[in-house]
């Protein structure tokens, strides 16, 4: 496995109209580079699955789709980034909207240590999105009902979210991020840390998810990006290798190293 | 024989027995046998059990023997002065031991003769003493020796022994603390007896001098020690006042916002300020921050003491702020990664997620540390002695001067004593409820980060 100098992404990165567009994105941790040149379309009401060996820059990338790299001090991002035409990297772009706009779920649940309630409240808080408390309630209701854990929750919203199960943490992370009404949803391998059942309720909402919101997914479970994601896109070391159609990808991939990595030959 | 002379034999008998029972082993396995441990562990074992026993002894002898020692002189004593009372025939003893190590002495006194006895008992013990480490430590090589046998379980046995050293090593620490609480008990039960326990903890007038003599002119001494506990209470209040903000933001700064840059020169940097002594911190107290004070108190015409409760407690602030910061810096920077994550990944901002995600997260932690630090500032001494003054004031004005527990154990302590007065015993008193307060402070404190702890790891 050596870098491939030049590589060109096979298949059909670019798309019209898309939500979000990356161009030529270069990623570096200091001197160390991670991601090359990476340019990738993601489109409305669409879930695309980017999928690859471990190290190879998946979830780096989705973090930059909110910037969730400056968080990293010695991370550099080059390129553009477009959110709807514009340059999420812009200078003059404020984070804080951009992080609301485009929501990011991740791998290991991470309620606060909160009620169920205030983590649902925590987004529409700090962002004045509820005007009265009967506003918030409504968002709050909301949010866990789209989650699907409304009913499973309803009568304690005020016990602490920390005391749920993995599966159901996991889901009111989700319902956290789609209380701040997001265009878009990062999940940086939500199922990893949860079971098969958890699992299963998880990959179903992401499909229901799918009407309101766009979303990228990252995943090393190849089953689960054939079952939730219209479009794949398979990284190697820090290289944007193919993106085609989900179907395509996982029945008659164009690269080779992509037919290996699916035919489980490494990774 | 005396005392470093046995250490040095115990010393050489150690590296001897080693290397005796190791080759032991070792030619027992060129002879073809096949031994249960290794050559090292059979020469630890006979290391072992040469030094171990004659150590032992050695320590029991150190403390028996002045005590066997002088049973076998009280017989020795006069008539007069054994059917006497028991400090009569202390002080002949210690009259006796003072004769004996001065020979010009001997034949001035009538106690000459048990002083001659005492030394022959001193030669006599000497040589016992030699005679019986010695030959323990031969024994104990002739029997390990012997014992080394292919079946010799030495590994399990040196390990069973080192475990028992390590348990008596812990042992002593947790003794020496009962011992000290116990015989700070004890005399607090003996003022108590001369005091009561009602007038101690609620009286309000603190005057500890009594009369040494009977025809001394004096207080027969006040002991209502509530003067001594609001001044500590303010002191510490003081303190905590500005070294739990302070302290607290510095470590918010240093984990959430400071480089890694910054964060390793200012760190070391911080806990430079708890390497200071603090009979430093005292005089800088003392002598610049007090009369500042009072200097500015004057400017507005306020009516501030030279030696106030406010100068003790700024500095006494200062002083915990790098307590305070490096505990709750390590219990912010336990708060997981994942939540600040979650957090930022909803467009909240850094102060946002500090004040509503990173602190709610880490408050027990940050109480824990708070305690402690309270439970240090109760107990500090120098600080408050140098610039709060020793004036009993029963006042909430932090610009009076006012006294503390510890600077009147100081106080009461200092000096020529006599260890049956009141004003004596009552530091021990002090002691109790100084020893209690703190101890109870860090038991919850701890109790607190032990549960924080369970929440994360």
């Amino acid at each position: 496995m050596s870098i491939i100098e030049n590589h060109k992404t096979v298949g059909s990165p670019l798309s019209e109209g898309a939500k979000l567009r990356a161009r030529d994105v270069c990623v570096f941790y200091g001197e160390k580079q991670a991601i090359y040149n990476v340019s990738l379309d993601i489109r409305q009401n669409e879930v695309i699955a980017l999928i690859g060996p471990s190290g190879c820059g998946k979830s780096t990338f989705l973090r930059c789709l909110n910037r969730m790299n400056d968080t990293i001090d010695i991370c550099n991002v080059t390129g553009e980034i477009l959110l709807d035409g514009d340059n999420i990297y812009d200078p003059r772009v404020d984070v804080v909207p951009l992080r609301a706009t485009v929501g990011m779920v991740f791998q290991k649940p991470n309620p606060f240590p909160k009620s169920i309630y205030d983590n649902i409240a925590y987004g529409p808080r700090i962002h004045g999105l509820a005007s009265s408390r009967v506003d918030l309630d409504e968002i709050v209701e909301k949010s866990l009902q789209r989650a699907g854990l409304w009913n499973e929750v309803k009568d304690r919203l005020h016990a602490p979210g920390t005391g749920l199960s993995g599966g159901q943490q996991q889901r009111l992370c989700i319902a956290r991020t789609i209380a701040v009404d997001p265009e878009v949803i990062l999940m940086d391998e939500p199922c990893s840390a949860l079971d098969p059942i958890a699992t299963a309720k998880i990959e179903e909402l992401i499909d229901e998810l799918r009407e309101n919101y766009t979303i990228a997914i990252v995943t090393h479970s190849m089953q689960q990006a054939a079952r939730v994601s219209q479009r794949t896109a398979y990284f190697h070391l820090g290289q944007l290798i193919e993106v085609n159609a989900t179907d395509k990808v996982f029945t008659t991939p164009e690269h080779q190293l992509t037919e290996a990595y699916i035919t489980g030959r490494f990774g | 024989m005396n005392y470093s002379t046995l250490l040095i034999a115990l010393l050489i008998a150690l590296g001897a027995a080693y290397f005796l029972g190791r080759n032991r082993a070792r030619s027992l396995a060129g002879q073809g046998e096949s031994m249960h441990s290794l050559p090292t562990h059979y020469g630890a074992l006979t290391a072992l059990w040469t030094t171990l026993p004659p150590l032992l002894i050695l320590i029991m002898w150190v403390m028996l023997e002045p005590r066997i020692v002088d049973a076998l002189l009280t017989m020795q004593l006069p008539e007069a002065i054994r059917t006497a009372s028991e400090a009569e025939v202390r002080l002949a003893l210690s009259k006796v031991h003072n004769i004996a190590s001065d020979p010009t002495m001997m034949g001035q006194s009538d106690l000459g003769s048990v002083a001659a006895h005492l030394v022959d008992l001193e030669q006599r013990a000497a040589i016992l003493k030699g005679g019986v480490i010695l030959s323990v430590i031969l024994l104990g090589v002739a029997v390990t020796w012997r014992r080394i046998q292919p079946d010799l379980r030495a590994r399990g046995e040196v390990e069973r022994i080192v475990r028992i050293m390590l348990f008596a090593s812990s042992a002593i620490a947790v003794l020496t603390t009962l011992g000290i609480l116990v015989s700070v008990l004890f005399e607090a039960v003996l003022f108590f007896q001369k005091v009561s326990p009602i007038e101690f903890l609620f009286g309000t007038t603190w005057s500890p001098q009594v009369a040494l003599r009977a025809d001394q002119s004096g207080s027969s001494g006040s002991f209502g020690a509530v003067p001594l506990f609001a001044g500590t209470l303010l002191i510490s209040a003081i303190a905590m006042f500005i070294a739990v903000p302070v302290g607290l933001m510095a470590a918010i700064y240093l984990s959430e916002y400071a480089t890694s840059r910054v964060r390793q020169l200012a760190k070391p940097a911080l806990e430079v300020l708890a390497g200071i002594p603090t009979v430093v911190y005292g005089f800088f107290a003392a002598l610049t921050v007090a009369p500042f004070i009072r200097g500015i108190g004057e400017s507005v015409g306020l009516d501030v003491s030279s030696e106030s409760a406010l100068a003790a407690g700024l500095v006494m602030g200062i002083m915990i702020i790098p307590f305070v910061s490096s505990l709750s810096d390590d219990v912010i920077n336990a708060v997981p990664q994942s939540l600040r994550d979650g957090s930022y990944g909803l467009g909240a901002t850094r102060s946002e997620t500090v004040r509503q995600v990173v602190i709610p997260a880490a408050l027990p932690g940050i109480v824990g540390a708070v305690m402690l630090a309270v439970s240090r500032a109760i107990g500090e001494t120098m600080i408050v002695a140098m610039a709060a003054g020793l004036a009993a004031n029963l006042t909430a004005n932090p610009l009076d001067s006012v006294t503390t527990v510890t600077v009147q154990i100081v106080t009461l302590l200092v000096g020529d004593q006599e260890f049956d007065s009141p004003k004596t015993l009552a530091a021990f008193a002090l002691g109790l409820v100084l020893f209690i307060v703190t101890l109870a402070l860090n038991f919850v404190a701890i109790k607190i980060v032990q549960k924080y702890r369970e929440q994360y790891d």
